[in-house]
């Protein structure tokens, strides 16, 4: 398949390298890696598109989220996953939404949950789909306004994504 | 649309009472990505939207993209205030609309 748009400013490798180092680029958030990159990406960076989207200027900060989700995953058309913030979902303090976002799809965005007092616990399970072994990222937007961040690495034997 | 939705709930339920419900609905989630025989882009089709809904209040949505797999599977859960019904409504590329309405049995 082809993927055209696919250019990180993080090589690739860095991002396979391990979790440790995209935490990393996380924590510092998008601008702060931008600049170490030699120019200008060629083209922009279609996840961190999708990140600065949902993130606006908040800085993530790690938090309490309990993200599951297969270590390896032999069918990337279909990979399990299930998400818990610790949050009381009380009116006043509450999970508004749960975002989830691959980092090396062709399409990065995976799934958008918009979650109200009436939702009792901040639970989300669903399937997604993952064209090869990559992070997977997952904010919690809170009803304070701040973002939580969680992150995981999927290994991926046969790709999805129908290519 | 002529899809057809399952929704699982506990078959009994006390108000107050956290609850799972799970819901599959059958759908390719053409990506857009994908070309076909000749080379053309098969253009996307996906379930783009979720909503439930209890007696008219808002319970959960999802947005979905072409990273979610086919058959979209969701999981949720909803406190429930009391008697009611659940209105789950799935929202295709296109605009086509599949509703299910399901009454709450709650034991009081």
């Amino acid at each position: 398949m082809e993927r055209p748009h696919r250019v990180s400013v993080v090589g690739r490798r860095d991002v396979l390298a391990g979790g440790g180092a995209g935490l990393l680029m996380l924590a510092l958030g998008p601008g702060a890696f931008a600049q170490d990159a030699k120019g200008p990406p060629a083209n922009p960076n279609l996840y961190e598109q999708a990140l600065d989207k949902i993130l606006g200027d908040t800085k993530p900060l790690p938090g309490k989220i309990t993200f599951e989700v297969p270590e390896i995953a032999e069918n990337g058309n279909t990979v399990p996953y299930a998400i818990t913030v610790d949050s009381p979902m009380t009116p006043s303090d509450n999970v508004k939404a749960i975002h989830v976002l691959s980092m090396q799809n062709p399409l990065p965005h995976v799934a958008s949950f918009a979650l109200t007092p009436l939702s009792g616990r901040a639970y989300v399970s669903s399937r997604m789909r993952l064209a090869r072994t990559q992070d997977v990222v997952v904010l919690a937007e809170l009803s304070s306004g701040k973002f939580i961040i969680g992150q995981r690495t999927v290994k991926v034997t046969i790709g999805g994504c129908g290519g | 649309m002529s899809l057809r939705p399952r929704i699982k709930l506990p078959e009994s339920v006390k108000p107050g009472e956290i609850i799972e419900i799970k819901t599959l609905i059958s759908h390719i989630m053409e990506t857009g990505q994908r070309r076909d025989k000749d080379g053309q882009p098969i253009p996307r089709k996906i379930i783009n939207a979720f909503r439930a809904t209890f007696d008219g209040q808002e319970v959960f949505s999802a947005t979905l993209y072409p990273g979610t797999s086919a058959n979209p599977y969701l999981v949720f859960n909803m406190k429930v205030p009391g008697p009611g019904e659940l209105e789950l409504t799935w929202v295709e590329d296109g605009g086509a609309v599949t509703t299910e309405r399901v009454k709450l049995n709650v034991a009081v």
